[in-house]
């Protein structure tokens, strides 16, 4: 069990509510973003994002599959989270706990609701063969917000991610994987989450923000503008106008976000 | 010294028998930890993190006389060639009690009795001999979390390939080869805290295989010193 000091809760709060933060951002302010793009060789696709100093590794493989008797003709995207130990004295070993498969749910949800991969492309034959695409989120620090951190990384291996050549010889799936094709993507989708703190919403929590927070939104949007995910967490509640103007919010700084995977 | 005699044949990465692959370290590289580190060696990606001497949060592992250690070895899913699935195996568990087994030599448990210490070493891509570097980063995220220590320990194998004893065999040589001997030394003493083998050996191979082994091992040694003075200087400067 760790507690939050009180100190450190009134702190915060005070803070934000004279619209400062711990750190010197402003309360719409994102920490430094750092991706680095292919640093797993044995992973078709892999990266690492750093958030301030919130670090998440993604690996994509795929692996030729059955699809799913509903969508014949689609890939399969599957998204797993592991909370390294290492990442949090808080995160302990085992099988994954509900804030892990929350972070993997979240994020998937942006990516397969944004229809950002074109998941119809990555079918081989259909009802019988299609790609499976295995995303593994490596949580290994935790400074705070690391939905937006775990989606960035996600993206960001997602578009470098090679796939071999496939085709379909007696009723068999060859991979050519002298030739390869990058994975079919519409676009990208960013992720901003808010905390509540006091009566001010906060963008991109620190650790002490997440721990004092009353309530949490994440929000997905693609490049476009189109909102194609959403998240509610916390004890709190949240007004109608605080989620609009986190909407409104989110949407402002969507480009800027995205600007970090080219 | 390094002599290369005549009848030694070249290997696949064009290394000389006695060679270790490139090899990095770098030390304090997580925020949360308190104590960490990163080695690379050869395609090995390979993360260590310590936490302690803490309260032993299981009672059962509580021991009254000294301290005690915990090691979990853990492969990403996208570390290998065909995707891990995630979470232990008996792999993994076998190779977290000989690292336990590895470094517990080297502390100096009864000076922090009541109180355990956790190690969790993270393989974030695996290219052969990860047990051995995943020590290696184990010991000098030790050293980092200020754990009271006697050595640091470092680690490499040795192996048989077409018929020669190889240093540090790489993934290829590894499934091609003829045998492998991942050994762990505290180089002070030179005394052995890991040693296992698997495939075919005559004794004089077997003598050899060691000996190569923790010449390998003072090498690794020498790395992981000069990390951790080049992180203290560092930060004392900086």
């Amino acid at each position: 069990m760790y507690i939050t000091p009180e100190i450190t809760r009134e702190n915060i709060t005070s803070l934000v509510n004279n619209d400062k933060r711990e750190d010197g951002r402003a309360l719409d302010e994102y920490r430094n973003i750092e991706i680095e793009t292919d640093i797993i060789p044995k992973a078709e696709g892999s990266a690492i994002c750093k958030l301030g100093g919130t670090k998440v590794i993604a690996g994509i493989k795929p692996s030729i599959g059955e699809p799913f008797p509903d969508t014949p003709n689609l890939g399969v995207l599957m998204t797993n989270c592991e909370l390294l130990p290492m990442a949090d004295p808080e995160f302990e070993p085992g099988p994954p706990s509900s804030d892990s498969i929350e972070l993997a749910r979240v994020v998937d949800r942006g990516i397969r609701e944004s229809e950002m991969v074109k998941l119809d492309e990555l079918c081989v034959e259909e009802g019988k063969h299609v790609w499976i695409l295995f995303i593994d989120i490596h949580v290994i620090d935790n400074c705070g917000n690391l939905f937006d951190c775990a989606n960035l990384a996600v993206n960001a291996a997602l578009k470098t991610c090679k796939l071999p050549k496939a085709k379909v010889v007696d009723d068999e799936v060859v991979l050519d994987e002298e030739n390869t094709i990058p994975i079919p993507l519409n676009h990208n989708v960013a992720l901003s989450t808010f905390v509540k703190i006091g009566d001010k919403m906060v963008l991109d929590p620190s650790l002490n923000e997440e721990k004092v927070l009353s309530a949490r939104l994440s929000v997905g949007i693609t490049e476009s503008g189109s909102i194609c995910s959403m998240q509610k967490g916390g004890d709190e509640p949240l007004t109608k106008e605080e989620i609009f103007s986190s909407v409104k919010l989110a949407l402002s700084k969507n480009a800027e976000i995205l600007s970090n995977l080219d | 010294m390094i002599f290369i005699s005549e009848d030694k044949k070249q290997r696949a990465d064009g290394r000389a028998y006695n060679e270790l692959r490139p090899i990095k370290i770098e030390v304090g590289v997580l925020e949360r930890v308190d104590g960490s580190a990163y080695v690379e060696v050869g395609g090995n990606k390979i993360l260590a993190s310590v936490y302690g001497p803490k309260e032993t949060y299981m009672k059962r592992f509580l021991r009254p006389d000294t301290g005690v250690i915990k090691v979990k070895y853990n492969m990403a899913p996208f570390s290998v060639d065909s995707r891990k699935r995630p979470g232990p195996d008996r792999r993994s568990n076998e190779i977290s009690k000989i690292t336990a087994d590895a470094l517990r030599p080297a502390l100096l448990l009864e000076s922090f009795p009541r109180s355990m210490v956790e190690v969790y070493i993270e393989v974030i891509a695996a290219e052969g001999g990860t047990r051995c570097a995943g020590v290696t980063a184990a010991a000098v995220a030790l050293a980092d979390a200020g754990v009271p220590m006697k050595d640091i320990v470092a680690g490499c194998a040795a192996g048989k390939m077409d018929d020669q004893i190889v240093l540090d065999l790489s993934e290829v040589e590894d499934k091609e080869g003829q045998a492998d001997v991942p050994v762990v030394i505290m180089p002070r003493t030179g005394e052995i805290t890991l040693l296992q083998t698997d495939g075919n050996l005559t004794d004089e191979e077997f003598e050899e295989a060691i000996n190569l082994a923790i010449e390998g091992c003072m090498e690794v040694s020498k790395v992981q010193k000069e990390a951790l003075k080049n992180h203290y200087v560092q930060n004392l400067e900086g």
